[in-house]
């Protein structure tokens, strides 16, 4: 990322120690990804409600605007964040109190975290790390401390209640999800992922997606069960437990729960759009009518473009599919996804045996 | 076991949760149906029942003749009538208060009127913003049946065939 900046502006601050400069370097990265995040994840609520109510024969919002124009009611997410940021934190009586307020925190934080490794285009990373599929791993899971955190420290029945059900599913769910990267991870031949990227280069057919649709669909689907979305939000489940574990919470500290929730959406779609769908690669790659236009090379719009389809899905499918009941969730996670992902990582093995597929090895 | 082994690859493939997905999918490109409410309303039934009014007679004497019937059939209590006799010799209310915080907008005092007086109008777009202002007294409900008579007339005239 560092190539885009000027030079004279880097040699503008030689005076300064080099290693307070490599800091600023990593900060202004860091304000770089996280600020349009948050932009991103703001609009994305927007979507929600747009698409969800396009699919109901709805509107949606289409009513706050700028300036006096309605615009679509493209000013909707703002002023849900200045209402949401004017409202108070009521902390409740017998809760504890240290833990209620950092149990927000402990659910953004690594929502926020995981994007270190997120390649957007080729070494355009915060964080060229080698290990980076099993960092991203680490911190999803640690996502859930929040939750379960917040559902203890609120000292009601309902947050409870969902806190046990948010860390039985995504316990159930981790499992299945890390299967189905080991799939991945026997493919790309590392766990980095601008290289697991690059192993998929070559066209769509080299695509993972297609060499393993079974484990693309339990990755992404376990992908939306790791959110507590639609079909699998008992977490939340306002049928039954109210809103869940964020029940006690208002003002700012529920807009971080809301903020990670989605952040964590962006997430799992960017890592399905890398992991599987090529990331950055140009699915029209090697295409003759492509050749030469931008249409067939690679850049940071494919990865866009195929992340916001998977966020599209996770708004589909939550338009579309009634709420799975909780046996059946964990019914789904451990008799089925854990299996198909054990059998199709033999089959991937014997492909790699007899050399089948694009990654011979 | 045939019919086992279809469900196996139905369900493995999603088969059903696709049909699903395509039926969300078609209705996000369908007509939209929201009647954008300040902008746009929908159409109202001559019968609708909104907020009340009291009507006079063309020469300008109020049709009321404090018969009580209204105050009589009302299910909520919400009129309440005092009356007296007026110097030409003719019976009238000196107070007809309707308390819209108990009125269910029911329309029996509108049914139960025999000399159509009180109605319900089109109205229902109103609001309170103090306490009290829930009592509509008898000048206001002549006040909005002045206000409306064309309107109340010619409803009323539509709905005449069908009683």
């Amino acid at each position: 990322m560092i190539d885009y900046i000027p030079l004279w502006l880097i040699n503008s601050w030689e005076w300064l120690p080099v290693d307070i400069q490599t800091v600023v370097i990593i900060l202004a990265k860091i304000v770089i990804i996280v600020l349009p995040l948050m932009l991103v994840v703001a609009y994305t609520t927007y979507a929600e409600r747009k698409i969800i109510g396009f699919m109901q024969v709805r509107i949606g919002p289409n009513r706050v605007g700028f300036f006096g124009f309605r615009l679509w009611g493209l000013g909707q997410p703002i002023a849900d964040t200045v209402k949401m940021m004017m409202k108070e934190i009521i902390i409740p009586t017998k809760s504890s109190k240290f833990l209620f307020l950092i149990a927000p925190i402990l659910s953004i934080g690594p929502a926020l975290a995981a994007w270190a490794v997120i390649p957007f285009d080729r070494g355009m990373v915060l964080s060229d790390l080698d290990a980076g599929l099993l960092y991203v791993l680490a911190l999803t899971s640690v996502g859930v401390y929040g939750v379960i955190i917040a559902g203890w420290a609120s000292n009601s029945k309902y947050a409870i209640l969902s806190a046990l059900r948010a860390g039985a599913q995504i316990v159930a769910y981790e499992i299945a999800m890390g299967f189905a990267l080991v799939g991945v991870l026997m493919a790309g031949g590392s766990l980095n992922i601008g290289d697991i990227v690059e192993a998929q280069s070559g066209g769509v057919w080299n695509w993972f997606v297609v060499w393993m649709p079974p484990l693309f669909l339990v990755y992404f689907i376990s992908g939306v069960a790791e959110t507590n979305r639609a079909p699998f939000d008992v977490a939340e489940g306002e049928s039954e437990i109210v809103a869940g574990f964020h029940v006690e919470y208002s003002g700012m500290a529920f807009a971080i729960f809301f903020l990670a929730e989605y952040a964590n959406i962006i997430l799992i779609s960017a890592l399905t759009a890398l992991l599987f769908m090529g990331g950055w690669l140009s699915p029209f790659e090697g295409w003759a009518f492509a050749e030469g236009t931008f249409l067939a090379s690679t850049s940071m719009l494919w990865f866009f473009a195929k992340t916001s389809f998977f966020i599209f899905c996770f708004l589909w499918f939550r338009a579309t599919f009634p709420r799975y009941r909780y046996d059946q969730i964990m019914r789904l996670g451990w008799k089925v996804f854990i299996p198909i992902t054990i059998i199709w990582i033999f089959v991937e093995a014997i492909f790699a045996l007899m050399q089948i597929g694009p990654w011979a090895v | 076991m045939n019919k086992s082994i279809a469900h196996f690859f139905k369900s493995f493939f999603l088969w059903e949760l696709l049909k699903g997905l395509s039926v969300t999918g078609r209705y996000l490109f369908a007509r939209k149906i929201t009647v954008q409410y300040p902008e746009e309303k929908t159409p109202m039934s001559p019968r609708f029942r909104g907020l009340h009014a009291l009507r006079r007679y063309a020469n300008g004497e109020e049709r009321c003749i404090a018969c009580k019937l209204c105050e009589a059939v009302c299910p909520a209590l919400a009129i309440t009538i005092d009356s007296e006799e007026r110097d030409d010799g003719t019976r009238r209310t000196t107070r007809y208060d309707i308390d819209l915080f108990k009125c269910i907008y029911c329309g029996f005092c509108e049914e139960a009127c025999p000399v159509d007086s009180i109605v319900e109008t089109h109205i229902f777009e109103y609001h309170f913003e103090e306490r009290g202002q829930n009592i509509m007294t008898k000048e206001m409900l002549l006040e909005i049946g002045d206000k409306h008579e064309e309107e109340i007339a010619a409803n009323k005239q539509a709905d005449a065939k069908y009683r």
